[in-house]
């Protein structure tokens, strides 16, 4: 069946390689990389890409490709991170208004709605003005950005699987709501949630990158593809390379997620389709 | 509206709640004395409690007042209208770029399902949903501007400037049109009055232009309007990337300087904004829908 499947999605074969590559990239980076990231060497400044500097240097003379590769954690874990903070928000608020409905349901949706009237990358402008600048509240920003997403996907699930017989039954069995919730509600409205994650981790990646581009990020001269895109772009006739290959990247990194979601989601649930432009 | 007020207090709140200190990051250039910053902060009134300070607040938005900017001293409603002029054509040009694109490429795909040129056009699209809009502003920039020399590569006013910002935009949300355009359209294909215009001998696009686009384009509507929010947020990154002058722009220097009154009134008239685009997509609904117009002409 696994043969099959593979053989059904060859694009998102393709996609859980290439992310396979980078996560593996980023998790040994520092063995990977072949200069330090950080070292300023004025000599070679601005060095064209050469057997020493596969893809060359920047203006400060630092490596391209080490800094692409070191920069991929931070890049990475901001979507990873910003998901699960969305993840684990949308499922415990989500699930709860669905099992306890009434007015807490009421009152924490009309709450979304009013997250929701703040389009996407202006939340987490918002929360970052908030929070103030750098790594950890970007990510905490971008998370809550995603949150009435998957809220919202959560509750509209749990409520059309809680009007199950079997939801009913253990509810007459005398289960603690509690137990409905994680034991008979939560199993069967895992797929969606997954694919949600899945295509969030992409528009994350691509907003976490955004808001370091912005300068609200991680500062200088730490490598992180958003802000290296940034440092190239006054050097764009002089050394393209600067800025190309960190946009390169986080373009890679994007498409292959969004290959592997798009398969997801017609393979575990078709009726998502409009997620894909989330 | 409830969504707004809801907004101004979500926005007034957490802005006023959490650290981060105006009166300490205007003077922090100055070495300012505690008198100074005691009168700085009597000044601009951040010394009454916080419900006063909202009321006031809500009452002068309401009239359009949003108060001055910590920074220029001149009132939030002039730096918004001084700016805003610019990303509603932004905007409105990226719009038509990413309709025209996004619904011929959609289009092309669908009626040439399974052909290499439906595959070309989801690898475009792919590309397009997953390229970050500062990346490809500035591959625009490197090649019409640099390399070709044909366009302006920043800075404001007349068409040829506006064509770089506008098309980095369209193009990001044409590819999210035509991966919807194709999968509408191919739905609406699949139905039985299609088959009826194809065996009345019509040519396939005549079906597809005249009896299948028009259906297929309901969902796309949606998508559309949602988008339009992403849309405004969007000019956020490619006014900076294209030094354009802008809502977008105000935004990140407001939040940059910890402007409050500009902050705040910045998001105010974005989610305002937000909010009256999705109410006249519903409304166009009944419009391009007849079976909805109908079906609310029956239920009232």
């Amino acid at each position: 069946m696994l043969a099959r499947l593979i053989h059904r999605r060859k694009a998102a074969l393709v996609g859980a390689v290439i992310l396979a590559v980078i996560g593996l990239t980023a998790l040994f980076a520092p063995a990977l990389a072949p200069y330090d990231p950080i070292q300023v060497k004025p000599a070679e400044a601005l060095s064209p890409p050469t057997l020493a500097h596969p893809f060359g240097t920047d203006q400060y003379g630092r490596d391209i490709l080490s800094r692409a590769i070191v920069g991929a954690r931070l890049s990475l874990l901001t979507g990873l991170g910003a998901v699960a903070v969305a993840l684990a928000a949308g499922v415990v608020v989500g699930l709860s208004c669905g099992v306890i409905g009434g007015w807490t349901d009421l009152l924490v949706m009309r709450f979304i709605d009013i997250m929701m009237a703040f389009p996407g990358i202006l939340m987490a402008l918002v929360v970052v003005a908030v929070l103030g600048q750098g790594t950890v509240n970007v990510m905490l920003a971008v998370g809550v950005s995603l949150i009435p997403t998957f809220v919202r996907l959560v509750r509209g699930d749990v409520l059309s699987v809680r009007e199950n017989v079997y939801v009913e039954a253990a509810r007459a069995l005398g289960c603690w709501p509690s137990r409905v919730a994680l034991q008979h509600v939560l199993p069967n409205v895992v797929a969606p949630i997954i694919v949600l994650a899945t295509v969030a981790i992409a528009w994350a990646v691509i907003i976490g990158a955004s808001l370091s581009f912005l300068g609200l990020g991680p500062r200088p001269p730490i490598p992180e593809w958003g802000v290296d895109l940034s440092n190239g772009r006054n050097y764009l006739l002089r050394a393209w390379w600067i800025s190309s290959v960190p946009g390169f990247c986080i373009m890679l990194t994007v498409v292959a997620v969004n290959l592997v979601g798009d398969a997801l989601r017609d393979e575990l649930d078709p009726r998502l389709r409009s997620l894909a432009n989330l | 509206m409830p969504v707004i007020v809801g907004v101004s207090v979500v926005v007034f709140s957490i802005i006023h709640l959490l650290p981060g200190d105006p009166v300490l990051a205007i003077l922090s250039g100055a070495n300012a004395t505690p008198e100074q910053e005691r009168e700085l902060r009597a000044q601009l009134r951040l010394d009454d409690p916080l419900a006063v300070q909202y009321v006031r607040f809500l009452a002068r938005a309401a009239a359009g007042d949003f108060g001055r900017s910590i920074f220029t001293r001149r009132p939030v409603m002039e730096e918004i209208a001084d700016q805003l002029p610019s990303t509603l054509e932004l905007a409105g040009t990226a719009i038509l770029i990413a309709v025209v694109v996004g619904v011929v490429l959609g289009v092309l795909a669908a009626v040439r399902h399974n052909t290499w040129i439906d595959r070309a056009a989801m690898l475009v699209a792919l590309g397009g949903v997953s390229m970050p809009s500062f990346w490809l502003g500035l591959l625009l920039i490197f090649v019409f501007s640099l390399q070709l020399g044909w366009l302006p590569a920043t800075g404001q006013g007349g068409v040829s400037r506006l064509i770089l910002p506008a098309a980095t935009i369209g193009l990001n949300y044409s590819a999210v049109i035509a991966r919807l355009v194709r999968s509408s359209l191919l739905e609406v294909l699949g139905n039985n009055y299609i088959s009826t215009a194809r065996a009345k001998g019509l040519s396939e696009w005549g079906v597809t232009l005249k009896h299948a686009l028009g259906n297929a384009l309901i969902p796309v509507t949606t998508i559309i309007g949602v988008q339009l929010g992403n849309l405004l947020a969007g000019t956020i990154i490619v006014e900076t990337v294209f030094s354009r002058r802008g809502m977008g722009r105000l935004a990140v220097t407001a939040v940059l300087d910890k402007d409050y009154p500009l902050i705040q009134g910045v998001v105010l008239v974005s989610a305002l904004g937000y909010v009256l685009t999705n109410l006249l997509v519903d409304l166009s609904y009944s419009a391009l829908d007849p079976r909805i117009r109908h079906r609310d002409a029956a239920e009232a």
